[in-house]
């Protein structure tokens, strides 16, 4: 199929609907307002629902309402609107239910910039909302992984019973890249049933009910450890990460979203300078691939494990469970709009080596 | 011997875990006679609030989701769109839709999303116990008004009936209460009412139950019938507020 230019965010709306979504419910924000005005033109079109709500919290719950009907939904917004959706998202996740939530990330905290930033990842994979909680979290570097991603979001959704989320800096959700569109995992007519969904018992079963309340202290802890199953078989099945000439690397930079393609700028540039540096890039956030960091990170030829962030630090954290320290780990960042620069990472690296 | 009373259809058969004479009961039984009667139980999803109600999912026998608090018109507002067919209600109480859940409701009547509202204002909040709700009368005692709702602290009891009629997309909105046998009938007749225009497709209904609530009230469940005809009448006065049958 001949390839087509499209924009982030726009080409993240379209890869829904190929993926079956026919239901959005979205609040107007930059830089993502791109997204409920496709969907606004384009759902219609496909014989979906297109609603803008009053606000990002009635959004999330329209999703809920939606999702516990059994529908394929999604909302999207940016940080400061996806702070809102977080009492929406701890309930789906409390009644188990499935959504695509889509953040392109700005500057905050508060209402901060709106240019592009990665602030938000603590809030995105550590449970941005009351209780425990996880979400399968993407996060992808282009175009053509937002398009691919997003069609597999909603499968994992629906295997799960539990929300997905896109986290995308606002450079991805803005720039525009060729892409190939290619098929959905699964037909957008050949969805499974959802037997648990509120759809009118029609006087033939029991009611379903969605719901998250779990009055006694005894089924509350057991249906946070079924959560936690659940959540273990996420970790153990759903791990992504790319690679980049990372064998035998002296530095290894580990990165996601925009950072990841300037830390392997940057690696272009220590390469001219004599030294050798790959590219560690998680797709999933959450679950993080911590045993395949580790064993990047533990190769003998490795020095330093340099994380690149467009945040202060968040990540980090995750890197230096993974590395387990078995080598040093530093960082570098830019946040509240400002990318960091390829000689700024590549300059990191030279200081982790004591240069 | 003849049937002349039995439970409805619409209502599990089990125990509720309202107080003694707290009127949910009665309103509970109204909304499952109306759903059994236009032969929709099989048809509808009902939306549960946090409050007092907030296991009324367990109540009504047809299929429910339960709503954070206040959001139950946005989450009425998701499935009534996917699935425009059914009968689609919400059940609120006057914290979760006269406090928290403002936006909602009001911006639910602005669409004139095709669901019903059963609003039942107690002017308190029970499952809490007993704090000063937006519609807690002046002068009325609550655990965080030990000295009764001060007017020029905490303002004057919001009429939601009133401020919802006002906009374009509500089809119907009356207020009723359960005070006395003939004051049930005239519920259960507008809150048949409200489904049969949704089944219309005419738009948002709501349907505002005046209520008791002789625990935190302090009351007997007959004081607490009387002081609700004395006091909560003349500041929350039943009628239709809006009724587009009527309307040219």
């Amino acid at each position: 199929m001949a390839k087509e230019l499209w924009k982030g965010n726009e080409a993240i709306a379209e890869a829904a609907i190929r993926a079956g979504c026919r239901c959005y419910f979205g609040y107007p924000i930059t830089p993502q307002s791109e997204i409920p005005e496709y969907m606004s033109l384009h759902m219609p079109k496909a014989g979906g629902i297109f609603l803008q709500s009053e606000s990002e919290i009635a959004a999330i719950n329209m999703v809920y309402g939606a999702a516990g009907a059994g529908a394929r939904v999604m909302t999207s917004s940016s940080s400061p609107g996806i702070s809102l959706k977080q009492e929406g998202i701890s309930y789906m996740c409390g009644a188990e239910l499935p959504g695509v939530i889509v953040n392109v990330m700005r500057g905050g905290p508060g209402l901060g910039t709106i240019q592009p930033a990665q602030g938000d990842y603590f809030q995105a994979t550590r449970g941005g909302g009351n209780g425990d909680y996880r979400l399968i979290v993407f996060a992808p570097a282009n175009i053509q992984e937002v398009v691919d991603l997003m069609q597999e979001a909603f499968e994992l959704a629906d295997r799960y019973r539990m929300p997905v989320m896109m986290l995308l800096d606002g450079m991805i959700g803005q720039m525009m890249e060729p892409i190939e569109w290619k098929k959905p995992p699964v037909s957008p007519d050949d969805l499974p049933k959802k037997s648990w969904a509120t759809t009118g018992t029609k006087g033939e079963r029991e009611p379903n009910i969605i719901n998250s309340l779990f009055i006694s202290p005894e089924a509350c802890n057991a249906h946070n450890h079924r959560l936690e199953d659940k959540y273990r078989r996420v970790i153990a099945n759903e791990q992504r990460y790319e690679t980049n000439d990372t064998d035998g690397a002296k530095i290894i930079f580990v990165a996601y979203g925009t950072p990841a393609r300037l830390a392997r700028a940057a690696a272009g540039i220590l390469e001219k300078e004599g030294i050798k540096a790959g590219v560690f890039r998680p797709i999933t956030v959450w679950p993080y691939p911590y045993e395949a960091l580790h064993q990047v990170a533990a190769q003998e030829s490795v020095k330093a494990v340099v994380t690149v962030e467009m945040s202060t630090g968040q990540m980090v954290d995750d890197v230096r469970i993974g590395v387990n320290g078995v080598k040093p780990v530093s960082f570098v960042g830019q946040a509240g709009g400002v990318v960091p620069t390829p000689r700024e990472v590549a300059n990191a690296a030279l200081k982790a080596l004591g240069r | 011997m003849a049937i002349v009373y039995q439970r409805s259809k619409g209502l599990a058969d089990i125990e509720t875990h309202y107080c003694p004479g707290c009127t949910h009961g009665i309103i509970h039984r109204l909304v499952a006679e109306t759903l059994e009667e236009l032969g929709v139980l099989g048809n509808t999803v009902g939306v549960a609030p946090v409050g007092c109600s907030v296991f009324a999912y367990d109540y009504f026998n047809c299929d429910m989701q339960e709503a954070a608090h206040g959001r139950a018109p946005a989450v009425a507002t998701g499935i009534k769109r996917v699935l425009p067919d059914k009968v689609v209600f919400t059940y609120q109480g006057d914290g979760d839709l006269a406090a928290i859940g403002t936006g909602e409701i009001t911006h639910a009547a602005m669409r004139g999303e095709n669901i019903t509202t059963v609003f039942v204002n107690n002017a308190i909040y029970g499952m809490t116990g007993g704090q000063m709700a937006p519609t807690t009368l002046v002068g009325q005692r609550a655990t965080t008004a030990p000295l009764g709702r001060d007017k020029s602290h905490a303002g004057s009891p919001i009429r939601i009936a009133e401020m919802l009629a006002t906009i374009d997309g509500a089809a119907y909105i009356e207020r009723v209460t359960v005070t006395s046998p003939a004051n049930v009938m005239r519920a259960k007749r507008a809150i048949k009412k409200a489904f049969e225009l949704q089944i219309e497709g005419r738009g948002f209904t709501l349907i505002e139950v005046l209520s008791t609530c002789p625990t935190n009230w302090g009351l007997t469940p007959v004081k607490a019938l009387e002081w609700l005809n004395e006091n909560m009448i003349p500041v929350f006065p039943l009628g239709v507020y809006k009724d587009i049958t009527k309307e040219a």
